[in-house]
């Protein structure tokens, strides 16, 4: 198998999709949105618990492949005890990683480098993203719903 | 490559293919995604240049030699295309961008003249996105109803559901011939036969039965029939609405602007005869005599001689496929067009297409075009193989390979 397609499905991704991290609902939640990718079906709602600008809680309930998946489930990890500004950083870090025109350095203390083999696989970029769109919209409070397209 | 058929010339007809020799990510490329695009043959790649080199000019209006050299091409692929389809003139030949334009300028045209309040369009859960939405379009403005015939486990057209949909208040039956996303050819000449009985139209999307099945609208004695070049091994742009002419006569203009007048002026404007009315704007020239290629093409081969490849090279992958593991076959209609939809365990389509992709194998991941038939069998996307006059056992050996691989990474 080609070392590109290793890049994409590392073994801390393929786990996380197995097993995702925070998957459920926030039943208290203050924000939580929906995203659809509709050119493949793929959704996600995305549940959050903010208190006093601190993220307390996220969850996520997913429809999607390995990669969303495991996006989905690395990003709620690292969001509990976040302030919403720098979720909000990281969120915008972690997109100009992914899409940015040149690769990041790798970064063994951060687990979203794992991602960074879907910068080889430009149809997938999205799968990575969604969650991240879904949960800025869910930061917005309220009951949101993003897309891809 | 082996092949199960002896007499069917797949070393030539491969060779006529000029992208089958391209490699993908190191690998020979394996194309199994037909029923999305098919790929052209060197007939009608030569056809768009040779168009274009030496007897290219707008059609129909010009008195100079290359105007009158475009058309004539243009005409001849009109009855090529009328031969292929076995329509009764010409004039029920119209050129449209693609099939979906083709359902659009039925819904619209014939619609807006015929729909009222209470009126009901019947479609089944089979149809591909580009069925439904026009219909919706129509209903929404004029108040009629749509109805949906539901189809079994197996993927098949419930007949018996379907004549107890089928009322005087029946104005339209519109499905598809084949399914998209399962394979499932639908009984059509029951469901036109049933919808005639009721006073009903009847509307075929043919786009997945023009590639695989030779067609004869006299008699299928349905009354409108769609379906598109870029699936039949011609260009993309480019389509066919097959029309009764007395139905076309009967319907308004779908689109106004040149091609299709016969005289303007601020008072009134008087329409062009068939085709030509609805054939508005300057067409897609050198698609349309190219098609006429990719028509000439498929029909030296001979469906009888394709039809029995592709659903050779069916019958082998759904048995080769059935053999492994945590395989679940989508559709398993008795009576099939070469199209495999399947998912793998657990494991996400579209993590499959990446894996198999970067085995050259090009395969159809998500839900089709066809979310109806998604949520009929609860899945949000599949992966489907389908097959076209130039694919291989081997190619569906190549396939089993890259599914044992996605097994062996998601194990």
């Amino acid at each position: 198998m080609s070392g590109d397609l290793r890049e994409l499905y590392q073994e801390i991704i393929l786990d996380h999709s197995r097993k995702p991290r925070n998957a459920g609902k926030v039943e208290d939640a203050t924000g939580e949105a929906q995203g659809n990718n509709p050119l493949c079906g793929d959704r996600i709602t995305v549940y959050v618990k903010v208190t006093d600008g601190v993220i307390e809680d996220a969850k996520f309930d997913a429809r999607g492949c390995a990669i969303s998946v495991a996006s989905a489930s690395m990003m709620t990890e690292l969001l509990k005890g976040k302030t919403v500004a720098e979720a909000k950083a990281l969120f915008e870090r972690f997109h100009d990683q992914l899409t940015g025109p040149e690769a990041p350095e790798t970064d063994e203390a951060d687990e979203l480098s794992a991602l960074m083999g879907v910068r080889e696989f430009p149809t997938r970029i999205k799968c990575a993203t969604l969650p991240w769109h879904t949960l800025n919209a869910a930061l917005q409070g309220g009951d949101g719903e993003v897309t891809t397209e | 490559m082996a092949d199960g058929n002896g007499a069917y010339p797949i070393e030539r007809i491969r060779s006529d293919f000029p992208i089958l020799g391209e490699q993908v990510h190191g690998k020979q490329l394996v194309y199994l995604d037909n029923g999305a695009s098919a790929q052209k043959p060197r007939a009608v790649i030569d056809r768009i240049t040779q168009t274009y080199e030496t007897e290219y000019a707008n059609v129909h209006r010009g008195v100079h030699t290359m105007s009158q050299k475009a058309t004539d091409a243009m005409e001849a692929a009109r009855e090529k295309v009328r031969r292929f389809i076995n329509a009764r003139s010409d004039r029920e030949t119209i050129f449209v961008r693609g099939a979906t334009e083709a359902i659009n300028l039925v819904a619209s045209s014939w619609g807006r003249a015929n729909l009222k309040a209470g009126d009901e369009i019947v479609l089944s859960v089979l149809e591909h996105h580009s069925n439904i939405v026009p219909w919706q379009l129509i209903a929404e403005q004029t108040g009629a109803v749509i109805k949906v015939v539901p189809i079994d486990d197996a993927g098949e057209f419930l007949l018996d559901e379907y004549e107890k949909l089928l009322s005087p208040r029946t104005k339209m039956v519109a499905v598809t011939h084949v399914s998209n996303a399962l394979g499932t050819v639908v009984p059509v000449r029951e469901v036109i036969r049933l919808a005639h009985a009721h006073g009903a139209l009847v509307l075929l999307d043919g786009c997945q039965a023009a590639p695989h099945m030779a067609l004869d609208m006299q008699e299928l004695d349905v009354d409108f029939y769609a379906f598109s070049g870029h699936k039949l091994y011609g260009p993309s742009g480019i389509g066919v609405l097959y029309g009764k002419e007395a139905l076309l006569d009967a319907m308004p203009p779908y689109q106004g602007g040149g091609e299709m007048i016969d005289r303007v002026t601020f008072e009134k404007t008087t329409y062009a005869e068939l085709p030509f009315k609805f054939e508005a704007g300057t067409p897609h020239i050198a698609g349309i005599i190219a098609l006429g290629s990719a028509v000439d093409y498929v029909s030296e081969i001979g469906f009888d001689a394709i039809g029995a490849h592709e659903h050779d090279l069916l019958g082998y992958a759904t048995q080769r496929l059935s053999e492994m593991n945590s395989i679940r076959i989508i559709g398993e209609a008795k009576e099939k067009a070469a199209i495999l939809s399947f998912n793998i365990g657990d494991v996400h389509p579209h993590d499959v297409g990446t894996i198999l992709d970067y085995d050259g194998i090009a395969v159809r991941t998500g839900h089709h075009c066809a979310q109806p038939v998604m949520d009929r069998y609860d899945v949000a996307a599949t992966v489907r193989a389908s097959f076209g006059l130039y694919n291989t056992r081997a190619e569906v050996d190549a396939l089993v390979d890259g599914i044992k691989r996605v097994q062996e990474m998601f194990a």
